[in-house]
């Protein structure tokens, strides 16, 4: 890192009190993002009466590991973390493979009516058919409740069809392009051997982008799925923390427990980390190659 | 006259070329043509014949003819929505909850981004985005999962200090006056940030030799931030306003619907949640196609209008 502009010069009394502002600024959002996932983890920890007589602060009070034993056993939950797993890695397979084939063509100039085939992409961020229409056709389709529903509809993102587009317009030289075309390498070839061994990083961003909006969604499932051994996580999480409905099989393993504990309480908060654990673990990892992601979509604005 | 024709027959030769040229270099490269096909196939059957089905806001539907064969009922979907007293209080609760997140929420961003740019902490800085970044990746079942754990009259830490001070406990998300700032405030929590990202990638492109000019002409931080910092986001603002105008009408319905229980219901319902309802929910296709494409085209009118504002007004925008 090259020297900061402020170390050229002492600071003024105003320019310390700015600083003490800013460093104060940057510590209450901090507490104020950071206390309810402390606080949620936490409770996941404690022992449910802990809880509700509200002994807990900020760290587990009597520590157990009741909830996420309740968790564990459910097999709705295990099944939707299975379902989740699926949809998110097919999912995100067939969203890079279309990302790919649209951005690449796109991103030639050789390709005649570019911005004829970029418009037709672009204008479905403009105004799209709705629900209903949309509900119509995967209807008429015949994918209403089968997993094909969870994959199709979103197979790709214009969004991330843009960011893919300036990653390789930026990337790959035109020169290259014509070179390799000159010496009679086909497209197919070219896209293959060339583009795809440079495009890691963008693929790498993609994925993760795709891959953790396959994770989170719930609204497709709700719409498109029925069967109940078809449900993501998201939904059966809908089920427990949302409309209260723990699942009957599950509420006699431990309904002994429950009386007892008041265990069904800590079991949300013990669901709430399980589900979040995956992406979150990953996250601190993966998280320069988001922002990088940002950065390339916001070049072009 | 024989100037005319001399011209005319040339520019036909020309263009002829020209076709002929774009024909040759069209299967030089009919490759890129198949690799396109598959999204294009894409976005042709999942987006563009849905469009083509929008026809029912202006039909009755029925399930044994289709949407083709179905017979035209003119506005008659619009007149009902229009004139049934829940209408205007949908449109209201949209239009509110969403001008309330647009106010409360934009400059939040900007200020973490800023602040964040003046820390030289490394790891400070890097703790505090880490952190302010991470509810991004929370879904939304289980952000609006730990909101009814958190506000819990029963057992929620927001009652438990209520009572810890002597009140009495209340049921937050039963009320209906308090819908629309839980709903904001929740995901401002949420997405600040990862907006700040963004202003943080425009930041770090403003030029270090007027940072130094203006340190060597005694500006005071603030100073700085104001003539120089804030100027060289300007377009990044102006195109995320353009853009959050022009998602007015979207207001984060699968959250919202999350959120909604039968206490709060006139202040949470909105035009996504009621059109899901109406449609899916009771089956009424027809009736749910007219209200989601009046949700269409507010927005697109409103997104145009804010980049025409843009344009106008500044020199940036989106196209």
């Amino acid at each position: 890192m090259e020297a900061h502009p402020n170390r050229l010069m002492k600071e003024s009394p105003g320019d310390r009190i700015f600083n003490v502002a800013t460093y104060l600024y940057l510590a209450i959002v901090f507490v104020l993002v950071a206390y309810p996932l402390i606080y949620v983890v936490s409770a996941s920890f404690s022992a449910p009466s802990a809880v509700i007589s509200g002994k807990v602060w900020l760290w587990p009070v009597e520590p157990t590991l009741n909830g996420y034993e309740a968790v564990f056993k459910n097999k709705q939950l295990v099944s939707g973390f299975a379902n989740s797993l699926f949809y998110m890695v097919a999912g995100t397979l067939i969203n890079l493979v279309m990302t790919v084939m649209a951005a690449f063509p796109l991103s030639r100039k050789e390709l005649f009516g570019r911005n004829l085939f970029m418009a037709i992409f672009l204008f479905t961020m403009l105004f799209s058919g709705g629900l209903i229409p949309t509900f119509l056709l995967v209807r008429d389709l015949g994918l209403l409740d089968t997993r094909w529903a969870m994959i199709l509809p979103v197979a790709l993102s214009v969004w991330n069809l843009i960011i893919t587009r300036t990653y390789f317009q930026a990337t790959i030289p035109d020169e290259l392009y014509e070179a390799a075309s000159m010496d009679g390498c086909t497209d197919f070839r070219f896209l293959l051997r060339m583009a795809l061994p440079l495009s890691a990083p963008i693929l790498a961003v993609m994925a993760l982008y795709y891959g953790v909006g396959h994770w989170n969604s719930y609204f497709n499932a709700l719409i498109y799925l029925k069967s109940p051994d078809l449900q993501p996580l998201q939904i059966i999480l809908r089920n427990i923390l949302v409309l209260n409905q723990l699942d009957p099989t599950m509420m006699q393993d431990f309904e002994v427990l429950q009386r007892k504990q008041g265990l069904a309480d800590i079991v949300k908060y013990a669901v709430i980390v399980v589900a979040s654990l995956p992406v979150l673990l990953i996250y601190p990892f993966v998280q320069k190659y988001f922002v990088r992601g940002i950065m390339i979509g916001a070049i072009k604005g | 006259m024989k100037a005319d024709v001399l011209v005319r027959t040339d520019w036909n030769r020309k263009s002829r070329r020209i076709t002929r040229h774009t024909i040759r270099r069209m299967l030089a490269h009919w490759q890129l043509y198949v690799i396109l096909l598959p999204p294009l196939l894409y976005v042709i059957i999942f987006h563009y014949i849905p469009m083509y089905g929008i026809q029912l806001a202006f039909k009755q539907f029925q399930a044994m003819s289709g949407i083709g064969g179905s017979p035209w009922v003119g506005f008659k979907h619009f007149d009902q929505f229009f004139n049934s007293p829940s209408s205007w209080r949908i449109i209201r609760n949209t239009v509110g909850i969403s001008l309330y997140s647009l106010a409360a929420g934009f400059a939040f961003p900007i200020l973490l981004a800023v602040a964040l740019n003046e820390v030289r902490g490394r790891f400070f800085k890097k703790t505090v985005q880490m952190v302010t970044y991470a509810p991004y990746f929370i879904s939304t079942v289980v952000l609006v999962g730990m909101l009814m754990q958190i506000l819990d009259p029963r057992i929620g830490v927001i009652n438990q200090f209520i009572t810890l001070f002597g009140g009495d406990p209340v049921n937050l998300m039963g009320k209906a006056a308090y819908f629309k700032s839980i709903y904001v405030w929740t995901t401002i929590w949420q997405g600040t940030g990862y907006s700040a990202v963004i202003y943080l990638a425009a930041l770090s492109g403003v030029s270090k030799d007027l940072q130094e000019a203006c340190v060597i002409d005694g500006a005071s931080k603030l100073r700085r931030i104001w003539h120089v910092d804030l100027p060289a986001i300007r377009p990044t603002i102006v195109i995320l306003l353009v853009l959050s105008f022009g998602n007015v009408m979207n207001v984060g319905y699968e959250m919202i619907f999350l959120m909604q229980n039968s206490l709060n219901l006139t202040t949470s319902e909105i035009i996504s949640t009621y059109v899901y309802k109406v449609g899916l929910v009771n089956a009424n296709f027809s009736f749910s196609t007219a209200i989601g494409l009046f949700n269409s085209v507010i927005n697109l009118i409103l997104l145009v209008a804010a980049n025409y504002a843009a344009k106008k007004f500044t020199d940036s925008s989106l196209w």
